[in-house]
């Protein structure tokens, strides 16, 4: 559907362009830029922005909706989106509340929070890859349903008395000022990196993104495929679920409200295809750390949340508008 | 087709008389005209925002902001009516079609003349229209106080026996019942829904009837907008957050197609009624008010995998389809 009538006049080159070429030119050394831009905006706005410390606070704002947005970039590069996943992290942190109240330590709570997190997103991979349902309708319904439960149990109460090594997973730091958090990123940055661009599974993501029915004849299980990144979704929103929950140190039913937005941005700003078939995970790590340095950086000039989601929303539509528009205004000079 | 899609209509009326006969077992109260009929003006405003909701999803796009285009044209006209009492109020509830119809055709140009998927633009003005009513209003509160008798009095007065609420959405039903069967514009959003290549050929603007969609969604979230403020007699940056999936819902359940092109007013008008006994039944029943965001959640599943199995294509089989491992 996406640009179909521009594809007519294709010129074939007799050779690829250089690989420093292309990278220049790529969405992520743009993206890279952007960045950098809005750190210098940032130390121009503050004296304290630089302060390693403050820093090392600014990456609590991304560290666990990336770790979400790397399973969900392979899920929107496979075609699928999943917009239940702050749901799971309300469920899951309910979940490891509930155990809390029955004297569970912490290994038990980060099992507990694994298994019901892959549940979930089990659940989210029957529907659509089983039964071949529309996934955002799917995910829809497990947003209410998700975040019902949570409500069902916790109604306007709230659960905490979290042990004190359950704090360690959100507040605790590794060295100087590196926090456990970001060492996790990292981590699970590099191995979403690996799954996707280094092994067939990823290819397999990528090509069923590209053309589902194809990716049948290929010999790729679709159905398979699609079913174990949903449940990667889920494990990783548990993992975040952790994360948070330990940072917060307390559990009410609207945990994360709202994060399916962020993440989706987060993805679609990392130069993720919103309709599938192409995306990379550094593209989304410096798209995790751009949104993260913006919404630090306006919260530092004192700028109140709900204004930001406003730059948030713009910068969604202007990020897929703007390649749109250049394309368009090219192919008119060009004709 | 049409006897089959009446079918599920029917299928989905019997399964709301059953749920209200189940409810009124325990308490035969609820079953009287005067309970449903205050049922039905309490579900009002869902029912117009699920006829704009079907519009959209019969071009096969989606309008994930109606519930923030509401909440910011429900506080401009509140405010409005704080700085202007004299404006009458059939000029204000066209001004307030009239702005959420532009809100409308924000979604609608991305969506026609960038070609940007719809629900990438309606999650970007979903969060731009709720964070506008915040720089609009200041994070303030306009309340009661401030608004004008007639500004509240509106949707209470009574017509021919029902809440003028109640006649807002009657006459959206049979507006959206008459666009949607007997005119070429109905008929238009069918066909870019049911396939849209087919459409382009017959000579029908794929791209422009997707921005009339969202302009009549728009429209209808601003009317929604007036009828939320002055029902609830405030306004604040967070009303309506969240009902934008309602809204989907009771598409859903009223089994209209999420790929597009199969839905009915009926369809649109019971799942929305749906939703509004089992909100209006908890309480009634003694279930906690916390457990309707579960319920509904599970009414939607249920809805998509029954509507997955009615739509299944019974076409002529050109090329046997690979088998799905």
């Amino acid at each position: 559907m996406n640009g179909t009538d521009t594809k007519q006049a294709i010129v074939v080159p007799d050779r690829l362009r250089s690989p420093l070429a292309r990278a220049v030119t790529s969405w992520e050394f743009l993206l890279l830029f952007v960045g950098i831009f809005i750190f210098f905006l940032n130390t121009q706005a503050s004296p304290y922005f630089l302060d390693p410390w403050n820093l090392s606070d600014a990456t609590f704002n991304f560290t666990e909706k990336a770790m979400i947005a790397f399973a969900m970039a392979l899920v929107i590069i496979s075609g699928e989106i999943d917009l239940s996943v702050a749901s799971i992290i309300a469920l899951v942190s309910t979940c490891m509340g509930f155990l809390v109240q029955l004297g569970v330590d912490t290994p038990g709570l980060v099992a507990a929070a694994i298994v019901v997190g892959a549940a979930c997103g089990a659940f989210n991979g029957f529907l659509v890859a089983v039964l071949g349902l529309p996934s955002i309708v799917v995910t829809i319904g497990t947003l209410s349903l998700f975040r019902g439960i949570a409500y069902i149990v916790l109604g306007d109460k709230a659960y905490s008395g979290y042990p004190d090594s359950f704090a360690f997973f959100g507040q605790g730091y590794v060295w100087w000022v590196i926090t456990f958090e970001m060492v996790l990123f990292a981590v699970i940055a590099l191995m979403f990196y690996l799954l996707l661009h280094r092994t067939s599974f990823g290819r397999s993501t990528i090509a069923i993104g590209n053309n589902p029915t194809a990716a049948l004849f290929a010999g790729i299980r679709v159905s398979r495929v699609k079913f174990i990144l949903f449940v990667l979704t889920g494990v990783m929103s548990a993992i975040a679920a952790v994360c948070l929950t330990s940072r917060l140190g307390s559990t009410r039913p609207s945990i994360a409200v709202g994060w399916e937005l962020e993440i989706v941005t987060m993805v679609v700003l990392g130069g993720v295809n919103i309709l599938g078939g192409s995306g990379t995970i550094p593209g989304v790590v410096i798209a995790a750390i751009v949104m993260g340095m913006v919404t630090f950086g306006l919260g530092l000039l004192n700028v109140p949340g709900i204004v930001m989601s406003v730059f948030i929303g713009l910068l969604l539509i202007g990020v897929i508008a703007l390649p749109i528009v250049i394309k368009r205004a090219r192919h008119r000079v060009a004709n | 087709m049409s006897s089959f899609r009446l079918s599920r209509d029917v299928i989905l009326g019997f399964a709301l008389v059953a749920l209200v006969g189940v409810v009124s077992m325990r308490f035969p109260a609820f079953a009287s005209v005067k309970s449903l009929s205050s049922v039905f003006n309490d579900t009002s405003i869902l029912i117009i925002l699920a006829l704009g909701q079907m519009a959209v999803i019969l071009t096969r796009c989606i309008d994930l902001s109606m519930a923030s285009n509401l909440a910011l044209v429900g506080m401009c006209t509140a405010m409005l009516n704080a700085i202007m009492p004299a404006l009458p109020i059939p000029l204000l509830v066209i001004i307030a079609m009239i702005l959420g119809a532009l809100l409308g055709c924000v979604n609608g140009l991305l969506v026609w003349k960038l070609d940007i998927p719809p629900i990438v633009v309606t999650l970007g003005t979903l969060t731009i229209f709720r964070g506008i009513i915040f720089l609009i209003s200041d994070g303030q509160w306009v309340n009661a106080h401030e608004m004008s008798p007639t500004f509240k009095a509106l949707p209470r007065s009574s017509f021919l026996g029902l809440p003028v609420l109640s006649w807002f959405a009657v006459v959206s039903i049979a507006g959206m019942f008459v666009l949607l069967t007997r005119t070429p514009q109905g008929r238009a959003l069918y066909a870019v829904g049911g396939h849209p290549n087919a459409a382009v050929y017959t000579g029908i603007n794929v791209g422009r009837t997707r921005f009339n969609a969202f302009v009549l969604s728009g429209a209808l979230a601003g009317i929604a907008g007036y009828l939320w403020v002055s029902r609830y007699a405030v306004a604040y940056v967070d009303i309506a957050a969240g009902f934008e999936l309602d809204v989907v819902a009771a598409c859903v359940i009223g089994g209209i197609s999420i790929a597009g092109g199969i839905g009915t007013v009926a369809g649109a008008v019971l799942g929305a009624l749906f939703l509004g006994v089992i909100k209006n039944a908890l309480p009634v029943v003694d279930i906690s008010p916390f457990w309707q965001q579960a319920i509904s959640g599970s009414a939607i599943i249920i809805a998509v995998i029954f509507n997955a199995r009615s739509e299944r294509r019974a076409g002529r089989i050109i090329l046997k389809q690979a088998e799905q491992v």
